[in-house]
């Protein structure tokens, strides 16, 4: 597969893809590195590993990183209360030692976490490792070493090793600076706002009911808020939410109605000193620019 | 349209190219090792790498790493193999030895073009690589900086190392004791009995799972106010510098500028180039050395972001003359309500360093019943020497 194949296939399902992401993806899928996408929130970061999985006909595995994430909740974990019923049964039918040890400590009570299901998978799926620049370093560290060897070693089983490798995928959004030993790993790529043009072809795909002119204007009036000095600039979904809330309102023109286009504004302005900032005066001026 | 580099006859093929390429990048400062090389090949193959464009979107997918890189990648790409023949030298000035035996120029490596600022389309100015520096938006036309100043005239580098050595401390000598109570933490130093034997329930009485708690960090968040006045011009140099190393020491602290209005500066001086960070500020702070509005300033911010990022762990500190044009009573209003929502108010005043100084500027002196301290500050050892003074507060 070509990257430019690649993109129509993403294109299929809904994912209008930049030329470099398409690229670093399909090199990714290649060459069976990480890729490692950063971007402002609400890019479409998260979105594209849900869209390649769907290509690729796969499981999505997603692994939310958070502050205090550790090895129980992304690898592994012993059921302990299975283990323990087990035991206690065990012990009234007069079972003990060796084999009751071995039943326990069996595939059967090991749950599975994302990274452990991702290497044990039949067929690779698509491991979404979601805002890692939240996660702890000393996770970023033990990530490491999964991504390079794709094994896991569990004291009392011994190693897992891939059956398949994994199309990893890591969202950050640069919240703290990445190791420069997980940036060496991965390929990188920013995922930038979409052009005009670009978001224009989002619009119709997610939304193809919306009429020409009227997706214009929404996709000018949004591209022209961003250039604002706004604390949370809206991101593609904020701009998908706009049109729906404007169909939903039937509205076929922007500078049609002040008033009802500001209220709208709730679905892209997200912070109350933004939504102060662009009065109705400013967002009607904005929408007759765009227009 | 540039055209592609031609490389010499006896040019031993596609992979010394690549690897000369790997080199080119390294010297111009971005961090790859060999496995890099290695894996640039068979990125290259993996695409149509008879195409630039193709060529170009694989490699900088494998040897960026970051966004800066990712934007300084174009222009190194076209040094390299669009023919620019220029080795752009901005991170490592001082290295001479950039030429690359695979690059076949007219241009000397070496020569003056060797540092030179400007791309194939926009060509040198005459202060040459500094000036480029700062490239952020082009501001508005509408112009109220009738007398702008470039920060970064006044600030040097080495001050703000300095000063984030001094925002560092002061940091330190603010931030709160910790908490005698534990509350319930992942990583805790004490068992939570309470929460072990509660959770034990669900397992027979088994305390399976050793839940743990800790003493908590109660940090003081700093909140810094700079005036930029006119009256001030002569002390921002210290204050600003202050400013950009408070932001780099303490990630959470929060900087704004006022001088008619008010300006949140945090998310420009977060900017992890010191100076860059300073250019950007400047950008932002139009009308920079003109008049001042304190009070309306402060009650801006009072009723704007001090309800975001004002609790009672916050101390705010104001750097101001107390030169205000607006009525003294605006001043007090809003300091008022500032400290109604429990934080420390500290004025660092240049002036009252000055002996003989007494607060009779209006405005200062309707601001002193609210302030937990009103401290002299004009240069950085000033601020250093505020330590003891502010742990105490």
């Amino acid at each position: 597969m070509t990257w430019t194949t690649l993109k129509s296939a993403l294109a299929g399902e809904g994912y209008v893809a930049s030329d470099d992401l398409a690229v670093a993806l399909q090199l990714a899928l290649s060459l069976g590195r990480p890729l490692l996408l950063e971007g402002a929130a609400g890019v479409g970061k998260t979105e594209i590993a849900r869209t390649l999985a769907q290509v690729q006909d796969t499981r999505l595995i997603r692994l939310q990183c958070y502050e205090g994430l550790d090895a129980a909740q992304a690898i592994y974990e012993w059921n302990y209360q299975r283990q323990l019923l087990t035991i206690r049964a065990a012990a009234e039918g007069g079972e003990t030692g060796k084999a009751v040890e071995d039943r326990i400590f069996s595939r059967d009570f090991l749950l599975e976490r994302p990274l452990l299901a991702a290497i044990t998978q039949e067929k690779p799926p698509v491991l979404l490792i979601d805002e890692i620049d939240r996660a702890d370093e000393e996770f970023e560290a033990y990530l490491l070493e999964i991504l390079s060897d794709f094994q896991v070693s569990i004291p009392e089983l011994g190693t897992i090793t891939a059956v398949t490798r994994p199309i990893v995928i890591l969202t950050s959004n640069g919240t703290r600076d990445l190791s420069d030993a997980l940036r060496r790993r991965c390929l990188y790529t920013y995922v930038e706002y979409p052009d005009r043009a670009t978001e224009l072809a989002i619009l119709k795909a997610r939304c193809p009911e919306v009429e020409a002119r009227l997706a214009d204007q929404i996709v000018g009036f949004v591209q022209k808020l961003r250039e604002e000095e706004l604390e949370k600039t809206p991101g593609v979904a904020e701009m998908l939410d706009f049109a729906a809330a404007l169909m939903g309102l039937g509205i076929a023109d922007l500078t049609q109605d002040p008033a009802v286009l500001q209220s709208t504004l709730t679905t892209l302005l997200k912070t109350q000193s933004d939504q102060a900032q662009i009065t109705v005066e400013v967002a009607s001026r904005i929408a007759g620019k765009a227009a | 349209m540039s055209r592609i580099t031609k490389f010499a006859g006896r040019d031993p093929g596609p992979a010394a190219r690549v690897v000369g390429f790997i080199s080119h990048l390294r010297e111009n400062g971005l961090r790859l090792g060999v496995a890099e090389a290695e894996l640039a090949m068979a990125a290259l193959s993996e695409v149509d790498a008879i195409r630039p464009e193709d060529s170009r979107r694989a490699l900088r997918a494998v040897c960026t790493g970051c966004k800066e890189e990712s934007e300084r990648f174009d222009d190194l790409f076209d040094g390299y193999w669009m023919d620019m023949g220029r080795v752009k030298q901005k991170v490592v000035p001082s290295q001479t030895s950039a030429i690359n035996d695979d690059v076949h120029s007219s241009r000397d490596a070496r020569g003056e073009d060797a540092g030179a600022s400007g791309s194939a389309t926009a060509p040198d100015g005459d202060e040459g690589e500094a000036e480029s520096d700062g490239t952020g938006k082009l501001i508005a036309t509408e112009q109220r900086n009738l007398a702008r100043k470039d920060l970064r005239d006044l600030v040097r580098p080495e001050e703000i190392a300095q000063a984030e050595d001094v925002a560092r401390r002061i940091g330190a000598a603010l931030r709160d004791k910790r908490s005698r109570r534990r509350i319930a933490a992942r990583k805790g130093d004490k068992l939570h009995f309470r929460k072990t034997i509660r959770r034990s329930l669900s397992s027979g009485g088994e305390p399976l799972r050793l839940l743990r708690k800790k003493r908590p960090d109660r940090t003081r968040k700093i909140v810094a106010i700079c005036d930029v006045s006119g009256s001030m011009s002569v002390y921002s140099r210290v204050f600003l510098a202050f400013l950009a190393g408070l932001m780099r020491a303490d990630t959470a602290a929060d900087a704004y500028l006022f001088h008619t209005r008010l300006l949140r500066i945090t998310e420009a001086l977060r900017d992890k180039d010191a100076m860059r960070a300073i250019g950007r500020m400047s950008l932002m702070a139009d009308g920079f050395g003109g008049g001042s509005k304190i009070g309306p300033s402060l009650m801006r911010f009072a009723d704007t972001y001090a309800k975001r990022f004002v609790d009672g762990r916050s101390v705010v500190l104001i750097l101001s003359d107390g030169y205000d044009t607006e009525p003294p009573e605006v001043i007090a209003e809003a300091l008022e309500k500032l400290k109604k929502r429990g934080c420390k108010v500290v004025w660092l005043n240049p002036l009252k360093g000055w002996t003989d100084y007494a607060p009779v500027a209006e405005g200062m002196a309707a601001a002193l019943p609210f302030l937990d301290a009103f401290k002299a500050a004009n240069t950085l050892g000033d601020l250093a020497a505020l330590e003891r003074d502010l742990a105490t507060i």
